[in-house]
């Protein structure tokens, strides 16, 4: 299968997906600038985290008028997968691709700490490596990650499982104490109802290689892989 | 004379100066042209006071494949054609003025000096010293500087690795803001700042020039805080996000090999940019300052050319070359316009609309009057240094009570509350995150990994220049060897008061001889460095603050180790040292001392042969993978060094040995050249074999245990309780 | 003409930087302030034009870009 990274100016997390992808996993990966519209060669999509346009007016505002994300709408309604980590995730929700908008820290501050994501869906294209209610450490590395949605939305979200992770203890608790962000109901990240879309603010790329103190990022892209490997057959 | 004397005044120019240019010249200068004068015969541009010490520093080294001073940093073979830049830079002045765009404007400053010579950017570190943290105004320098690089350096997408942070009344009213920056490179990819042929086109890349910053070279960095308070309007306001583009399309244009010079913006703007590129070229150059697009309007040549708007580049780019760099900077929608050209006739000629406004020789403006002066130590403090310890008193309090006022002391909790606020992680290379002795980052398709640390005692350089020099770079590098990374270079930032004073020149002569020396003993050559003078408030200097940044190679990353505490019944040894037992003087300026007993006295002392082999053994020792953690002894001594290690493991100690009356020097003294390793106890018989074979003294301290922190009989808790007093005592004090 | 517009935050979304100006504020002594809601302000310099059709352009700007719909309310001023 063929990955593709997004690269808005202002994006960094590119180089690191691009490296997971090609040199954890073994697959085939380009790059696709942001002006560029012909998605057709790509079975999965990554949008990495940065700050595209320096997150000026609003983390995402400005990306999602950049020429590629017209044909990522469309890639998203082709029902294939997409993935936003972090700035990836608020370019999304800027976009409507995905529902809700992430505003700024409760406490206002940048905040880069390993967390514990509790899995709450593990029959998607994202989760299927993951036990259900497990929990895996992914590192966040934002300002602006505090996930914000209206009530109906949200309960639409927890009709269809449609949050996949959340914040919590080690042992799974999701409580205020374990909220980094103040993000409602702890969400971390979610996808579209489709299920082809997730969008994440935690870092599951950081954690793909044992010597930088984890490898519960593989989980996720793993699942993608194998999702792949059993569609490749039809 | 054409100019009064306010005129010269605001220029930081002397009527000696004056004369003297004029003599060069041959003739009176315009006013434009001494404006040149004023910026590139200032402190920050010329090093007036600092240039003739700084010939102490070694500069040939085979390492080195462009030694210090003849670019923006040396420049570190590290093999397998790749190299290694790195630098350290203050911009205290701005910071102290507005911390939230000063210390942000200092990171970016610093990335561009390591990406103007073709490396990528793969660290930051930041050293930075405040007033006392209780105080108000403190606290908001504090949390300005901490947001203006959190905001700045996370948006570049490099990772913020370490760095330290320390509070002494010194720096009230005068915080250091110290930024450093590490760089990685192809071998044939380094760009020189230099001028190429005559012919070749200059080109300004990056943000369009506004009135920021004029002066800031002359008047920020040569005046005293106080005469600052007024210069407001010289700050300049960073662009995270236009600086971003500007390393990727800067990097892309030079793999595209087609760069033959680039030089960063920084210090008196073009001006020095331009002459500094003439200069290494042995070339001029012809500007005209209205092809310079300008943010602002109304802005008069002068104005221009000395202009210290941030996030600018600029290009020596032959004329063939100029249609296929132009389109890499098309692609990332970046302003890029050819300004003039490089001649050879040696002279900065500057243009508007094609009249002549100015027409100096380069090497007049680069040859700044030097001075030498003499330094003279003052008597307080050679008082200070020759008090005797050994009449202090064994403190009133309990050995609980003042092992927890260490443990809690601004200067030695945790810095968890700052850096994570700084990405650390990004670029997936951190294998030693921040909040131990160094981090440790490896290099992606090697095996190598660099370890980088900062480190700067200035209550050892104030009791003594000299030896307090030397042991910052003894403790920078220890810092490295306790990640099994041996040292190969060394950058440094010299904080100082006023050079004109007998007593702050001594400091400055005397620091910069103890880190040459002690560059020599460890062979890490000195490739950059920075001077930042005139840091006063209120006529009075800050503390001595040499800050040495130290950078170490590892040949295989899976070899390396950690501060933590990793396992239940590892032992606990003491490497440096056969006893616990210290004499009174090794309170020689230690935190101890200040903080129980308000002294900053006695005679720091350093043993380099001691600390060699002491870091040489711990090297070994993990390349031979026999350690499971190994932590450096530094403030607060003994009895700290082995909580953190217990903190970060989240795992308990339990102490075996005895102590004497002197509980207090036991536990807190701050003798050099001791280093707390924990290891299982199946490999005992190895690590003693290899610390006998260096000759190296060996002390037994315990065992680590599960959650039980049992230092002696009186120090004797569980692990959460201390645990929780060194995480949460800055985030008390803040809010 | 000048056109000054507002950005707001729904009065349901919870404002951290609101929370933390109005504590500075009661810290410096300004008890009378009860609430703090802090948004932004963008000022737009454009080419002169019939008014109701300035008005529907700007609507449509902050719609678009300037704000966003689930967090932001938006409003504006022309100034000749």
């Amino acid at each position: 299968m063929k990955f593709g990274v997004v690269v808005f100016p202002g994006t960094w997390s590119d180089v690191d997906c691009f490296h997971v992808i090609k040199d954890c996993l073994d697959q085939d990966v380009e790059y696709i600038w942001h002006k560029d519209t012909d998605l057709s060669k790509f079975d999965c999509i990554i949008l990495p985290g940065g700050f595209s346009y320096g997150d000026y007016l609003r983390c995402g505002a400005i990306a999602k008028f950049s020429p590629v994300m017209e044909s990522i709408k469309e890639f998203s309604e082709k029902g294939k997968a997409i993935i936003g980590i972090c700035n990836g995730f608020q370019i999304l929700c800027e976009s409507g691709i995905l529902p809700g908008v992430l505003i700024r820290n409760r406490d206002l501050k940048f905040r880069c700490e390993m967390t514990n994501l509790l899995v709450q869906n593990t029959d998607t294209v994202f989760t299927n490596r993951c036990d259900l209610d497990q929990v895996i450490q992914v590192p966040i590395s934002h300002g602006e990650g505090n996930y914000f949605v209206d009530n109906d939305t949200l309960n639409e979200l927890e009709k269809n499982n449609q949050i996949l992770f959340s914040y919590s203890s080690s042992i799974g608790e999701v409580s205020e104490i374990n909220n980094p962000n103040g993000s409602v109901m702890n969400i971390a990240g979610i996808v579209n109802q489709k299920g082809n879309v997730l969008g994440m603010m935690p870092h599951p790329e950081r954690v793909c290689d044992p010597i930088l103190g984890g490898t519960d990022g593989l989980k996720i892209f793993g699942s993608i892989l194998d999702h792949f490997s059993d569609s490749v057959s039809f | 004379m054409r100019f009064d004397e306010q005129t010269l005044k605001n220029l930081s120019l002397t009527q000696y100066e004056y004369d003297l240019l004029v003599e060069k010249l041959g003739r009176e200068p315009n006013y434009i042209e001494l404006g040149l004068f004023g910026s590139l015969w200032s402190e920050h541009c010329g090093y007036q006071h600092s240039k003739p010490l700084l010939k102490k520093f070694q500069s040939d080294n085979p390492k080195l494949l462009v030694s210090a001073g003849e670019e923006n940093a040396g420049v570190v073979d590290i093999g397998d054609g790749d190299a290694i830049v790195f630098k350290i830079e203050s911009h205290n002045h701005p910071s102290a003025i507005e911390p939230y765009e000063g210390a942000a404007t200092g990171v970016g400053g610093i990335v561009r000096d390591i990406f103007a010579m073709g490396a990528r950017p793969v660290a930051l570190l930041n050293s930075l010293r405040f007033g006392p943290i209780h105080v108000e105004r403190n606290k908001y320098l504090f949390d300005g500087v901490v947001s203006g690089i959190s905001n700045y350096g996370n948006c570049l997408g490099i990772p913020n690795i370490g760095g330290e942070i320390y509070f002494s009344d010194s720096y009230t009213g005068n915080p250091l803001v110290n930024a450093m920056c590490i760089g990685v490179l192809k071998i044939e990819e380094l760009v020189k700042s230099s001028s190429g042929p005559a012919g070749n086109l200059l080109l300004l890349v990056g943000s369009g020039t506004g009135k920021d910053g004029i002066h800031g070279a002359s008047g920020l960095a040569s005046n005293t805080f106080d005469e600052e308070q007024e210069l407001r309007p010289t700050v300049q306001v960073g662009n995270p996000f236009l600086e971003k583009i500007l390393i990727e399309s800067c990097l892309e244009v030079v793999a595209s090999g087609r760069v033959d010079g680039l030089q960063d913006l920084g210090a008196a703007g073009l001006t020095s940019a331009s002459v500094e590129c003439a200069a290494n070229g042995n070339m001029g150059f012809e500007i005209d300052v209205s092809l310079i697009p300008r943010r602002e309007s109304g802005m008069e040549a002068y104005e221009v050319m000395l202009s210290e708007t941030q996030e600018r580049m600029l290009f020596s780019i032959s004329p063939e070359n100029l249609d296929y760099v132009c389109s890499i900077f098309e692609k990332w929608d970046i302003n890029h316009d050819v300004i003039g050209k490089v001649t050879s006739r040696e002279y900065a000629t500057i243009l508007e609309n094609g009249k002549l406004i100015a027409d100096v020789p380069i090497n007049i403006l680069t040859d700044a009057p030097l001075y030498t002066l003499e330094g003279v130590e003052s008597r307080d403090i050679i008082k200070a240094r020759e008090t005797s310890l050994e009449n202090i008193p064994l403190p009133q309090e309990s050995q609980m009570r003042v092992f927890f006022k260490l443990l809690s002391s601004a200067n030695i909790a945790s810095r968890e509350y700052v850096y994570t606020q700084y990405d650390h992680q990004v670029q997936t290379n951190t294998v030693i995150p921040p909040g131990g002795d160094a981090s440790l980052i490896r290099i992606k398709g090697t095996q190598k990994a660099l370890a980088a640390s900062t480190d700067g005692n200035s209550r050892f350089s104030y009791l003594d220049p000299y030896i307090g020099a030397k042991i910052a770079v003894a403790e920078a590098c220890r810092n490295i060897s306790c990640t099994g990374a041996e040292p190969i270079a060394i950058t440094n930032c010299l904080n100082f008061g006023n050079p004109q004073k007998p007593e702050v020149y001594y400091q400055l002569d005397k620091s910069v001889s103890g880190i040459s020396d002690m560059s020599l003993e460890f062979n890490a050559p000195v490739i950059s460095g920075n001077v930042s003078l005139y840091n006063e408030t209120q006529d009075s200097a800050i503390f001595p603050t040499p800050v040495i940044g130290a950078v170490g190679l590892l040949q295989n990353v899976e070899n390396h180790c950690g501060s933590a505490f990793e396992n239940q019944n590892d032992l606990v040894f003491l490497l440096g040292t056969n006893t616990i037992d210290l004499n009174l003087e090794y309170f020689a300026g230690s935190e101890f001392l200040e903080l129980i007993h308000n002294k900053i006295e006695g005679s720091p002392e350093i043993n380099i042969a001691l600390e060699i082999i002491l870091q040489k053994t711990c090297r070994e020792l993990i390349a031979s993978n026999l350690l499971n953690s190994c932590h450096d002894c530094s403030e607060g001594g003994l009895a700290i060094a082995i909580a953190e290690s217990a903190i970060l493991g989240n795992k308990g100690f339990v102490a075996n040995f005895e102590l004497n009356e002197r509980w207090d020097s036991a536990l807190f003294g701050e003798k050099q050249s001791r280093v707390v390793i924990s290891f299982h106890p199946s490999n005992l018989d190895e690590i003693l074999s290899i610390c006998n074979r260096f000759s190296l003294p060996f002390f037994e301290l315990g065992k680590v245990s599960s959650n039980r922190f049992k230092m002696s009989e009186f120090i004797d808790l569980n692990i959460e309780e201390i645990s929780n007093v060194w995480k949460t005592t800055l985030l008390n004090e803040l809010n | 003409m000048k056109v000054k517009i507002f950005i707001s935050l729904k009065p349901t979304v919870s404002d951290p930087q609101g929370t933390t100006i109005k504590g500075a504020l009661h810290k410096l002594g300004f008890n009378m302030v009860n609430d703090v809601r802090a948004g932004k302000f963008i000022e737009l310099d454009i080419e002169d034009g019939e008014e109701s059709d300035i008005r529907l352009q700007v609507s449509e700007m902050c719609q678009k870009l300037l704000s966003n719909p689930i967090i932001e309310d938006f409003e504006f001023e022309l100034e000749k």
